[in-house]
């Protein structure tokens, strides 16, 4: 059995706002293999963006430990991190967050140039993600000449160029039309099929639904982590 | 170096998408770098003029001014006393002890008022012996300077400067030949100089020169001198000839203590080097006020650089989540401050240029430009861009991701 690619242990994050302490994640445990596709549902104020900050190494935890892909992330420098999520981690957000004014090109280029990679590579690696999304033809649009649904696929392109261990994704329907989020969960799941392992945050079941496993957070603790018996399944040609 | 070429080529790109913020950053440092290369230029250039000036009077030149008359408590003006005689002059002329000095010319000299038909104006008289036209270089445009003959004479003959032409023969005619009356005595031209510049007091052209013995005897009455004039062999016997001609005084004066000393001998390069410091402290004056509008360039660039880190918040948090390292986000920001204050020290020195050439223009003064400024000013230009953007560029750097990444 390989070892897991995500292994959280006793993760804890209190905030302190004066005297006032909130406990955002409070002693979870779990692991994630190779090739899941987990979604973490709970309401907001649940801590489930807190435990995504986490998992993401954009945020350390007060105690526990968090080893990604046999890194141990929890005692990791700001640059050591930063390395961490350039390439262990793709990263899918709710407002996409692409840079305005750039071409869709340049935009899923960005990682590779803080990794380093020479420039034909990058626009051959780009070009063949943007092509997997189906935006070959929009390749120099810029960000505000595209959908929020294209802007989404190319942020999943982007999130694809390093070959990361984890895809993580912070409600990524969440600001797309629904007959788009059927597209993007398409995208998932083919790109979940080639093996990559997939986190993905929501507070909608539907969305939920397309994945393998449901993990259910309130006030910070699991309350639930189970397989799904009733995976929406998209057909992929 | 490709790294660095891309930061470059990006950081341009997001300059040039707010131009008019971008040239109003840009133009604190034009106008900073301009003004400190335009006075800059302008100091020296004045600096220059005044030199020239000052070397047009006559080179290897020794000035001997009777000090001031103490009667008891009282000091009276330098140059009021009366102890400078023509017995002195020619002492200093044929005594052996003197071996460095080529020319002695004895000087008396006052404002008069100088009529010529119904014209007149006022001037300065000088009683001059031949040698005057050559320790003070006195060149000759029509007639002849006063000579021994003139003088030994007594003659009632005149040259007069160009300004004093202009004042009382404003027709234009030719004036030698023509006669001028001071002190209801009439003078008969005999020649013009050559124009030397200068103005208001100083100015060198507003002279009328007398034969020496005609002065003292029939105009002023007296018979000690304004002043000596003395020409040095060679530039570097100055000190040499300063010191003989001060101890043979001294003794002729039957002093022994040269701090009680009835004259002062001035030297050319005295008066050089106290109107070079004089115009040099005003060149470091005006260039401290260049530089302090340079600051408020640079702060204003700082404060420029401070509100696009806010604005663009989301995007580094983005870029951090992305990978980007502390070190890349620093350079991305100090780049674009750079760029910034580079294009505007360059914009400025040409400006500062185009300044002193159109001073040097409108005023025909001397156009010169200090290649050291431009160098300075090239480099103190990217140092403000890394100091000043340095603290914007930290303050990116530093910024928490997640923090970031919410900003709305």
């Amino acid at each position: 059995m390989p070892t897991p690619i995500i292994q959280v242990s006793h993760l804890k994050k209190i905030y302190q706002t004066g005297t006032l302490e909130t406990v955002a994640v409070d002693n979870i445990s779990f692991n994630i293999k190779q090739g899941e596709f987990v979604a973490i549902m709970g309401p907001s104020g649940s801590g489930k963006s807190t435990l995504m900050h986490i998992l993401g190494a954009l945020d350390k935890p007060t105690s526990g430990s968090y080893v990604l892909d046999d890194k141990n992330v929890e005692k990791l420098t700001d640059d050591q991190l930063a390395d961490i999520r350039n390439r262990k981690i793709g990263f899918i957000f709710q407002a996409f967050n692409l840079l305005p004014r750039t071409s869709a090109l340049k935009n899923v280029m960005l990682p590779m140039r803080y990794a380093g990679i020479p420039m034909e590579e990058r626009i051959k690696t780009a070009t063949k993600y943007l092509e997997m999304v189906g935006l070959g033809d929009r390749m120099d649009h810029t960000s505000n000449q595209l959908s929020g649904g294209q802007q989404q696929r190319v942020a999943i392109a982007r999130a694809l160029t390093m070959n990361p261990a984890l895809l993580l994704a912070d409600e990524p329907t969440g600001n797309i039309a629904t007959t788009q989020a059927a597209e993007v969960m398409k995208i998932f799941q083919t790109i979940n099929n080639q093996g990559h392992t997939i986190v993905m945050i929501t507070h909608e079941p539907d969305i939920a639904s397309y994945a393998k496993r449901i993990i259910n957070i309130r006030d910070g603790k699991i309350i639930s982590d189970k397989t799904n018996g009733h995976q929406i399944k998209i057909k992929t040609k | 170096m490709k790294e660095f070429l891309e930061i470059f080529v990006e950081s341009l790109g997001t300059l040039t998408l707010n131009r008019m913020r971008t040239g109003l950053a840009t133009l604190g440092i034009v106008i900073g770098i301009g003004s400190v290369i335009a006075l800059i230029s302008l100091g020296q250039a004045s600096q220059q003029v005044i030199q020239n000036q000052i070397q047009a009077l006559g080179a290897n030149l020794l000035t001997v001014q009777p000090g001031s008359q103490s009667s008891g408590a009282v000091r009276g003006a330098a140059g009021g006393a009366t102890t400078l005689t023509n017995e002195d002059a020619t002492a200093i002329q044929t005594d052996p002890t003197i071996t460095t000095i080529s020319d002695v010319s004895p000087e008396v000299e006052k404002r008069v008022q100088a009529t010529a038909g119904r014209n007149n104006s006022n001037i300065q008289v000088t009683g001059a012996t031949s040698a005057y036209a050559s320790v003070h270089k006195i060149t000759i445009s029509s007639g002849t300077f006063i000579t021994d003959l003139n003088n030994n004479g007594m003659q009632k003959v005149i040259v007069l400067g160009p300004t004093v032409v202009s004042n009382l023969f404003p027709d234009g005619s030719d004036p030698v030949g023509q006669s001028v009356r001071i002190n209801n005595i009439s003078f008969r031209i005999i020649g013009v100089t050559v124009s030397k510049g200068g103005t208001g007091f100083a100015n060198q052209d507003n002279i009328a020169y007398i034969p020496l013995q005609t002065a003292q005897k029939q105009v002023f009455g007296q018979t000690y001198l304004s002043s000596i004039a003395l020409e040095a062999k060679s530039a570097d016997q100055m000190v040499t000839a300063e010191n003989q001609v001060g101890y043979l005084l001294l003794a002729r004066h039957k002093l022994s203590d040269p701090t009680q000393a009835d004259f002062t001998i001035f030297s050319q390069s005295d008066i050089l080097s106290t109107a070079t410091a004089a115009t040099g402290t005003f060149t470091t004056l005006l260039s401290g006020i260049a530089a302090i509008s340079l600051l408020v360039g640079g702060i204003g660039i700082m404060n420029i650089m401070l509100v696009t880190v806010t604005e663009r918040t989301r995007e580094i948090g983005l870029r951090k989540a992305l990978g980007a390292k502390k070190k890349t986000i620093i350079s991305q920001f100090l780049t674009e401050s750079i760029i910034l204050t580079f294009a505007g020290g360059l914009i400025g020195i040409i400006v500062g240029i185009i300044f002193s050439y159109a001073y040097s223009y409108f005023t025909s003064s001397l156009f010169v430009i200090s290649y050291t400024a431009v160098l300075l000013a090239f480099v103190v230009s990217a140092g403000i861009g890394v100091l000043f953007g340095w603290y914007p560029a930290s303050r990116a750097a530093n910024l928490e991701p997640i923090e970031a990444l919410r900003y709305e």
